[in-house]
């Protein structure tokens, strides 16, 4: 695969910062964004742009017809059985709200548990506190163990006949371990319990087939997955987004609406109320395209090759700490540097161009688990080549260098 | 500019040997600070008597060279000295990340001027300020009797 020609899409790349080449190792935060995507957005609002759904007028048919073929284009590629399925969000952060939302005040109630995991990003924790505090529920955290995963057996334990719904990361945005999704997918619909999955991390990096998931919820961040912001999905398994009750309120989501009583419109425009993102609803098309015209299992596989490489590079180092250990792992590498704080890290690294993520990246569950504040972190995206962990392997010798370790 | 403007020596040693890290002995007032976005945290103890002289100061807790550098140079440059003193070496300090000015004040020594301006490099990287003023915020609100953990985010 021609990597310096997929990178030359990226516009960003053209750009110095701190008069050094970009070296982009941040991805699992926000990925960069492609020409097309770029031109796309452009391209909607010079020519094809007004609100969506509401008027008769011809560019209103225009850009409904653009948001609505989107729809279907994640439809395809997520292999969802229907559109209704598919509910645009403002981020992921919103489609795990919504499910919460709307399924807690459906059918969670006092005394009921809620089963998440001690690997969960804030955004799969924070909106079940809210159900927590509001209905007396009770949240469960499976455990994760030395290698940075969470075994199915953690999960299994926790399951009674008061779990409700089960909410796992797809892959850890720390350690990157990949759930068996299947498989406590397999094991919770013995029991009839909806699972729920954060695929913020494992949509940009895994083959996504929601038939082979089977899962009930998933939830998608488009702007790690080469799209604009402001664009989340969340698929919905019909027969939940059949009954669900709405999520906000307001234009565009209503049947019928008279003074003592309103009706709602089915999903998925029950749950996108207001006028929506629709530019980046449109351009997000193109990141698909762009995915898919790379393909993801050559994604795939590029990016084993490289972090393969990166975690042999940068473990030859004596001063580095890998976080965790998990037999599958996707495409982010945490660590620590002996005796240098992340943030001293990443303003070290920056100086050269090089960027990561320092902090605990939204999961403080997890860093108290393992007895550090912060940790620095390395992901991969398709752009990376071996140059970028070689690079990465030069600074964390700089960092060294610097604190005279 | 070199990143050793940054990370100079005295901040180095500073930072890995801080200074005063430790719950100091009969301290009458303290209080937490916390950095949400990184996670630093900060809790000073005080020791202020009658006429709001710092007998004693001292401070615990974790977080990046920049952060526990200047709170150990702090808990050097402000013990024995009256509150309102402590003040005013504040705004000082905080001109000085502001403006990448130098520092010449005119209650401290030369050697303790120049120890604080080794922090001065933080002009350069808007994203640290918060990392050097955190443990000082806190100890303002430690000796005005503040309650609440002091937020750099609010």
């Amino acid at each position: 695969m021609d990597i310096e020609n997929i990178k030359s899409q990226f516009p960003i790349f053209k750009n110095k910062i701190n008069g050094k080449p970009l070296i982009y190792l941040d991805s699992a935060n926000s990925s960069q964004k492609p020409k097309n995507v770029i031109d796309r957005i452009t391209k909607f609002y010079s020519k094809e742009f007004s609100n969506i759904g509401r008027s008769v007028h011809s560019l209103a048919v225009t850009a409904t017809n653009r948001f609505e073929e989107t729809r279907d284009l994640v439809k395809k590629y997520i292999n969802a059985k229907f559109r209704e399925e598919v509910i645009f969000t403002k981020n992921a952060t919103e489609a795990i709200n919504l499910v919460a939302s709307s399924f807690g005040e459906k059918f969670i109630n006092k005394g009921d548990e809620i089963l998440i995991t001690e690997l969960e990003h804030h955004a799969n924790y924070v909106p079940w506190h809210f159900i927590r505090q509001k209905k007396g529920a009770i949240i469960k955290f499976a455990e994760c163990n030395e290698r940075g995963e969470v075994d199915i057996d953690a999960i299994k334990k926790l399951i009674t006949n008061k779990t409700k719904i089960i909410a796992i990361t797809h892959i850890s945005n720390v350690t990157g371990a990949i759930m068996p999704v299947k498989k406590i997918v397999d094991l919770a619909s013995e029991k009839e319990i909806p699972v729920l999955v954060d695929g913020c991390q494992g949509a940009p990096h895994l083959e996504i087939d929601m038939q082979k998931l089977g899962c009930d919820f998933y939830a998608i961040s488009c702007h790690k997955m080469y799209g604009p912001t402001g664009v989340g999905i969340l698929f919905a398994k019909k027969k939940w987004a059949d009954i669900l009750p709405p999520y906000q309120g307001g234009g565009g989501m209503i049947g019928e609406v008279k003074k003592n009583d309103i009706t709602f419109s089915d999903s998925p425009t029950k749950f996108e109320a207001g006028t929506l993102q629709t530019a980046e609803v449109v351009g997000f098309s193109e990141s698909l395209k762009f995915i898919e015209s790379i393909g993801i299992k050559n994604i795939i596989e590029h990016e084993k090759k490289i972090l393969e490489y990166a975690l042999e590079t940068i473990k030859k180092n004596n001063s580095v700490n890998v976080i965790g250990d998990p037999k599958k792992r996707g495409s982010i590498i945490s660590f620590t540097i002996k005796g240098i704080h992340p943030h001293d890290i990443a303003t070290i690294f920056d100086e050269d161009g090089l960027a990561i993520r320092a902090g605990h990246h939204c999961c403080q569950i997890l860093h108290e688990k393992m007895g550090i504040p912060a940790s620095a972190r390395a992901s991969l995206g398709i752009y990376n080549s071996k140059d970028d962990i070689d690079a990465l392997s030069s600074a964390i010798k700089k960092c060294n260098k610097v604190f005279n370790n | 500019m070199d990143i050793k403007e940054l990370y100079k020596e005295i901040v180095l040693d500073h930072g890995k040997n801080p200074r005063n890290k430790k719950k100091c002995k009969d301290f009458n007032q303290d209080a937490k600070g916390h950095n949400p976005l990184c996670g630093d945290k900060v809790h000073v103890f005080l020791k202020l008597n009658q006429d709001k002289k710092v007998e004693d100061i001292s401070f615990e807790g974790e977080g990046c060279a920049i952060s526990m550098a200047s709170a150990s140079i702090m808990t050097e440059t402000i013990k024995g000295r009256d509150f309102n003193v402590a003040k005013k070496i504040l705004e000082h300090f905080l001109h000085m990340l502001k403006e990448g000015s130098k520092l010449s004040i005119n209650s401290l020594s030369e050697e303790e001027n120049i120890r604080m301006m080794s922090l001065s490099g933080v002009k350069r990287f808007p994203m640290r300020v918060k990392c050097a003023t955190l443990a000082w915020h806190t100890f303002v609100h430690a000796a005005e009797g503040g309650n609440e953990t002091v937020n750099t985010e609010k």
